[in-house]
């Protein structure tokens, strides 16, 4: 079977904030590169990031610097983060943010004219460029504009399907064309991964439809370890109402601009509970809490701006205690801001533009005069595929990634805008040391008998007759997610869970897609069952072997921290029979400089 | 709300012959005429070829036209379309069909390479930073909201009806250049590129654009009569033209 072919010295696949900015560094670092999107170009999920971007400049609060943030970062990810990592992270974000700018993004400013900062869940002061609420569109629009000039080759509307290898090491790519079905053979001598997450493994998500996990997947078929991967960050505010709309993301600038949460009984509930972590951080009463949105610095923050997997299990408690809204929420309140300043509709409308916009249209609601129903949404996963921490590669030579399919930086939670810092600073990595690599090391050769059977395999859900359709065992599998592996776990349900993955990946081995090869969703759906099915069992197994609660897991039978656990991450890998292999190794050790530095900011 | 019938515009390739099939799905409260086009494809048509995406109007992928009107499917209430007669959904008609409502907008990528690309002034401050005052950011914010779903290029007559892609460049890359042009740190000049290359002269002001953008960018007004402006103060200005004459 002939398929078309490409040669790049970096094969750069997935194009939201993280896959460009590394396809942008490796070609300025001379390096011929080629993208691969799922999307066309622009569209990825990085377009819907609304908050903003992390970024310790210090513009509006002097006080902050990258010690600040690192530890925040590390306090937010429950000391599971590679500590190394969350350094990085810390040091070059605010470079990143003023590149950016340098290509043209505009954020909101300051008074004096410098980068506005906006508060967000565990940042200790205002850290978030942001532009309205709308940033990840500022940012993807301002990548891709640049990237476009920069002799890059773009592969719209592809999805890879393999890795392929050269004697261990990475070799390129086997993808199809979702519009009209035909293979391309990439040849390359790094592949960096930037596919993004896995939330389409889950029924209520804010994720778009490309979030099958599939750069989780590839990386795991070719013999790289995932880790973290217990940890799935469940968004405390997502839209419930219409169904239609369930899970569309309500960002937490709502909250950073003075939103708070109510139950039905009208109690602002999140003051009931502070965990001791951040009892010293958190404002006294709702007036301290005001203070502190409007810019005071003596005032700390409201409980509403606790980490994002403490706010969303306070949500479910409300729910469950039957507190909830009608539609199985909780109220998110901005318009109250009315009693506080004069022009609140005017100010809920420039600042939550998108937000206003949302539900105007999609609920028929105006959130500068009525409360929002809201509750928790899939929204991101912390874990992925390991990688060094300067250079992103991972455990199989030449084979990088980078943003949220790569793990480390997060640990056991995100703090929101720690991710569109994420993507420019490890992008920009990855991008760099997958240029280098690419030039140290020699040509790499495709083996055709393993690209042949690779199609072959991908054909096979077209030629199947009678089999089932691929989207009952889609929809089977998100049930069962996020029935038995989603924000409250507990072990006998996880272990059902292991067992209908094993069931459902049999049922989708015989599945078939009628139709032809052309822009066929029924083909495509088969084929993200694999990678789904894959990021699923891996949750899943994860969890049920840490047996505690921390961060984004909670386990019913375990509902405390365990300081063993604080101790281990959990790595996934295939075993030599391709079964999941899953162990405990130890956390990445801190440096006695970072250790030190921990201890001082507290 | 209970059964509704659609009319769905069905093409397999680019050269084969398309036509209307009709389908009738149940429509629940709240859904979105995209949703109805995926219960119809789950339910009755699996090989319905639809191009989506974040499914909350932040992307624009699923432009189409609904009830021939150029729409993002996933921003169009179902409670908002007459019950009375079937829904018709068809592919953006201003670009040729891949297939079923999936048409080729390539063309669109394409003509943004050949705009010159942004161009900062030096840095104001020592440490490589900028100061700009917020009204100039929200100047062009307004432009900078688009989404790039193509609906303003689906509804432009310039290029639907008298299909002039190669001499004009459509609402869309106005918009962009109003961005570029009126971005404040910007410092290149394309006025001669909108006049001589993208055409902006076809132009003739309908606002069709500007009625069909989901970002309510007010096309016409803010961003092509100001461009057409400064060509025109450019190339037309009597003074001007006197200058180049003697200084040529």
């Amino acid at each position: 079977m002939e398929q078309t072919r490409y040669e790049y010295d970096v094969l750069v696949v997935g194009a939201g904030g993280a896959g460009l900015r590394a396809a942008i560094e490796a070609s300025a670092a001379g390096a011929s590169c080629g993208v691969i999107c799922k999307s066309l170009l622009g569209k990825a999920h990085t377009v819907m990031a609304e908050g903003g971007m992390a970024a310790a400049i210090g513009n509006v609060d002097e006080r902050d610097d990258w010690k600040v943030h690192l530890t925040d970062t590390l306090r937010g990810g429950q000391y599971l983060s590679n500590p190394r990592m969350a350094e990085i992270h810390a040091r070059e974000a605010p470079a990143r943010a003023l590149e950016l700018e340098a290509w043209g993004a505009l954020f909101d400013r300051t008074k004096d004219g410098r980068i506005l900062q906006r508060n967000f869940g565990g940042h200790r002061y205002p850290r978030l460029a942001h532009v309205g609420d709308r940033t990840g569109l500022e940012m993807i629009r301002t990548l891709q504009d640049h990237g476009i000039h920069r002799g890059i080759d773009f592969h719209m509307e592809y999805t890879v399907f393999r890795l392929l290898l050269d004697d261990g090491r990475v070799a390129g790519a086997l993808a199809y064309d979702r519009e009209r079905g035909r293979f391309r053979v990439y040849r390359a001598k790094s592949v960096v991964l930037a596919t993004g997450g896995i939330g389409r493994a889950f029924k209520i998500t804010s994720n778009s439809w490309e979030y099958t996990g599939d750069g989780h997947a590839l990386a795991y078929d070719a013999g790289a370890d995932l880790i973290d991967m217990e940890f799935v960050q469940f968004h405390p505010t997502g839209m419930v109402w219409p169904p239609s709309v369930r899970g569309i993301l309500v960002t937490e600038g709502v909250r950073g601009e003075g939103g708070i949460l109510l139950n039905s009984d009208g109690e602002r509930f999140m003051f009931d509970d502070i965990p001791p972590l951040y009892k010293d951080q958190t404002a006294d009463s709702a007036e301290e809490g005001w203070r502190y949105v409007v810019g005071d610095r003596d005032a700390r923050r409201p409980p509403e701006l606790l980490t994002r997997d403490h706010v969303a299990r306070c949500i479910v408690d409300q729910i469950k205690a039957g507190k909830g809204s009608p539609h199985g929420g909780v109220y998110l309140d901005i318009a109250w801001i009315k009693e506080k300043i004069g022009n609140s509709e005017e100010h809920i409308r420039k600042k939550l533009p998108s937000m206003y916009h949302q539900f105007k249209e999609l609920a028929g609601l105006d959130i500068t005069k009525e409360r929002m129903e809201v509750g928790p949404t899939t929204h991101y996963v912390m874990g992925g595929v390991r990688v060094d921490a300067e250079s992103q590669m991972s455990s199989v030579p030449g084979l990088f990634a980078a943003g949220e399919c790569a793990a480390g930086l997060h640990g056991a939670n995100r703090l929101g805008g720690n991710s569109l810092s994420d993507l420019l600073v490890f992008g920009k990595r990855a991008g760099e040391y997958a240029a280098a690599f690419a030039g140290e090391q020699g040509d790499v050769r495709l083996d055709e008998a393993s690209v042949d059977a690779a199609v072959r395999e991908a054909l096979a859900p077209l030629e199947r007759e009678g089999g089932e359709g691929p989207y009952q065992i889609q929809y089977a599998l998100q049930d069962l997610m996020q029935e038995k592996v989603g924000i409250v776990r507990i072990e006998s349900e996880l272990e059902e869970a292991i067992e209908e993955i094993g069931r459902l990946s049999d049922r989708a081995r015989t599945a078939s897609a009628p139709g032809n090869r052309e822009y066929n969703p029924g083909w495509h759906a088969a084929l993200d069952l694999h990678p789904l099915l894959v990021v699923s069992e891996a949750v899943a197994r994860a969890g049920l072997m840490r047996r505690e609660s921390r961060g984004a897991q909670f386990r019913d039978d375990y509902p405390r921290k365990d300081e063993r656990f604080g101790k281990v991450i959990i790595r996934v890998a295939r075993g030599v029979d391709g079964e999941m292999v899953v162990e405990e190794i130890p956390v990445e050790p801190m440096s006695d400089e970072l250790t030190k530095l921990v201890e001082e900011m507290g | 709300m209970a059964a509704t019938r659609f009319r769905i515009w069905r093409q397999d390739g680019a050269e084969g012959e398309g036509g209307y099939r009709d389908y009738t799905t149940d429509v629940t409260e709240g859904m979105v005429v995209l949703d109805a086009v995926h219960q119809i494809q789950a339910e009755s048509a699996n090989d319905l070829a639809v191009r989506w995406n974040c499914k909350a109007g932040k992307c624009g992928s699923c432009s189409a036209e609904v009830n021939g009107n150029p729409r993002l499917m996933c921003m169009t209430r179902m409670s908002d379309l007459p019950t009375d007669r079937p829904v018709t959904v068809e592919p953006m008609r201003a670009f040729p069909v891949i297939r079923d409502l999936v048409c080729d907008v390539s063309w669109n990528y394409e003509v943004k390479k050949k705009i010159e690309p942004f161009k900062p002034r030096s840095p104001d401050a020592e440490d490589g930073t900028w100061r700009i005052a917020q009204e100039d950011v929200e100047r062009v914010q307004e432009f900078r909201k688009c989404i790039e779903c193509f609906l303003c290029q689906d509804v432009c007559h310039v290029l639907r009806d008298h299909h002039l892609h190669e001499e004009f460049v459509g609402p869309r890359f106005f918009v962009y250049n109003a961005a570029l042009e009126m971005h404040p740190l910007d410092t290149r000049d394309r006025l001669a590129s909108l006049k001589r290359d993208e055409g902006i002269g076809y132009c003739n002001i309908t606002k069709c654009c500007t009625k069909v953008c989901p970002e309510h960018i007010t096309i016409t007004d803010n961003a092509i009569i100001p461009l057409k402006e400064r060509v025109v103060s450019e190339f037309y200005d009597p003074l001007k033209k006197l200058f180049r004459v003697f200084s040529a």
